[in-house]
């Protein structure tokens, strides 16, 4: 790859990071499901129940934000003062979530909107502020609620109604990465891990209409972005650890590997879903986990820790986001998909 | 609107996808809404009963007598969270009964409490039975047309 350089582009779609940005530091907020999951241990604070003590679920995911925000600040010693800038979102109206948590942490704050692809998106764009020197530490984070997304999305909780087999679960948890620039000489609880370069996403829509089968919507954004990606860079699945995407779910990720096969792209067993991670298959969550929370902290909680161990050397973590609203459903519109993705690595 | 001019990389993995995807288990679904929709008509059938011969009402009054307490129950096993894990169970089951409209009525106003008693609670409520009533009603005023000008 180092031969194809030029400036900072490659190809149509990735940006190379040559003065790449380190993550420093990163925590994970997750509901009471998600803390029973198989990754509960991974998780610095788990909730007993998904209020967290506040008179609204909505309130309650707030608090997670903020909350992600500052734990991993303090695992490293951080004031506000040092964080340059906060990148983050949610999946609720005007994310909410997101801004209400920035009003408590009063940093400089970038919203996001990317729907479950948020916590690649703010590492991608915090990764180009920390390469470029805008910044010298920045948070991404991205934060989900069940109870919420189901109030905005689809039912009351009370309701008596059955699910589909292609129907996932959003998660309760809010993650956030701390990521530093190469000037940094404070505390950090990582030292091995580097956001080398990053893929923007282009929005894939195949014509998906069911609102249930998310996964299915959100493949070919997927394998759309990694076809970019590793055509841009020269590079092959051999090159990858792991190839990992934030919540295609048990189906979407057939559906994913399938796509990309059509494409001349073999995962080998090198795909892992961080949705169909973060639950156990006793915890019936029929296709896995959704939602911005999840990707966030499957990668917060889990994967940061095996990259810095040594056990990963490089992965490409690709969050896929389903940019539909609940009246673009209503108009009888598709589900457009879209994937942003960023390479983490050893240096 | 979607797919106006669907291109054949989309119908070929709209097709895919409907293939491959994971059906749902539809006789035991079906059999699931047959036990548990009879078992609620069952109990609606006692009520009557009971109105009938317990409190001596007369055709009409054991209608709405009946209507009354199973309505009453259905928001009150809403009210106490049971009725979604009927529901789970059920399927069609409980949503068809008129158990199953007073669960659509309650569960949306327990939900958004949280907006308020108007704009969340009283706003809300009718989300999920609005079309019910809607045609419900626009229904039953073109079938009395009808039943008016053809009756003899």
């Amino acid at each position: 790859m180092d031969n194809l350089m030029h400036g900072k582009r490659m190809g149509r779609q990735t940006l190379i990071f040559s003065n790449p940005g380190a993550v420093i530091s990163s925590a994970v907020i997750a509901g009471p499901l998600e803390g029973r999951g198989p990754l509960g241990s991974c998780f610095d604070i788990v909730l007993e129940e998904d209020t967290w003590g506040e008179d609204s679920w909505e309130k309650a995911e707030r608090k997670m934000f903020e909350q992600a925000v500052r734990t991993a600040m303090d695992k490293a010693g951080l004031k506000a003062q040092d964080m340059d800038c906060l990148l983050g979102g949610d999946l609720l109206n005007q994310i909410i979530s997101a801004n209400f948590a920035a009003r408590e942490l009063k940093l400089p704050f970038l919203g996001l909107y990317g729907a479950c692809s948020t916590m690649a998106e703010s590492l991608l764009i915090g990764g180009m502020l920390l390469d470029g020197g805008y910044a010298q530490c920045v948070a991404c984070t991205a934060a989900s609620h069940f109870s919420t997304a189901e109030r905005q999305y689809r039912n009351p909780l009370e309701m008596g109604g059955q699910t589909t087999p292609t129907a996932q679960r959003t998660v309760t948890g809010a993650g956030c990465s701390i990521a530093a620039g190469s000037g940094y000489n404070g505390d950090r609880i990582y030292g091995n891990v580097f956001i080398t370069a990053g893929t923007i996403g282009r929005v894939t829509d195949l014509g998906i209409t069911d609102a249930n089968n998310m996964g299915a919507a959100m493949a070919p954004a997927a394998a759309d972005t990694l076809a970019a990606h590793l055509s841009d860079t020269g590079r092959g699945v051999m090159d990858y650890d792991l190839i990992v995407t934030g919540d295609l779910g048990r189906f979407g990720s057939e559906m994913f590997l399938d796509l990309c096969r059509d494409k001349g792209i073999d995962l080998q067993g090198r795909h892992m879903d961080c949705g169909n991670e973060i639950f156990s298959q006793e915890q019936k969550v029929d296709c896995g986990g959704s939602g911005c929370g999840c990707s966030a902290s499957v990668l917060n909680g889990y994967l940061l820790e095996r990259i810095e161990k040594g056990e990963l050397r490089r992965i490409f973590f690709m969050a896929t986001g389903a940019l539909l609203s609940p009246t673009s459903s209503m108009q009888s519109e598709s589900i457009p998909g879209i994937a942003h993705g960023v390479v983490l690595e050893r240096k | 609107m979607a797919n106006k001019n669907i291109t054949p990389e989309q119908k070929e993995y709209q097709q895919h996808v409907k293939d491959r995807m994971p059906r749902s288990k539809t006789f035991s679904q079906c059999v699931r809404a047959f036990i548990s929709g009879g078992i609620i008509c069952c109990i609606g059938q006692l009520v009557r009963n009971m109105g009938e011969t317990l409190l001596m009402l007369n055709e009409k009054d054991t209608a709405a007598f009946t209507a009354i307490v199973m309505v009453f129950l259905g928001a009150s096993l809403t009210g106490f969270g049971v009725y979604d894990k009927i529901g789970a169970w059920s399927g069609a089951g409980s949503i068809v009964p008129i158990t199953g409209f007073a669960n659509s009525i309650v569960s949306p106003a327990m939900e958004f409490k949280r907006e308020g008693f108007i704009t969340g609670t009283a706003a809300k409520m009718f989300t999920i039975a609005g079309p019910v009533l809607v045609y419900g009603v626009g229904s039953s005023v073109l079938a009395g047309l009808i039943y008016a000008l053809l009756k003899p």
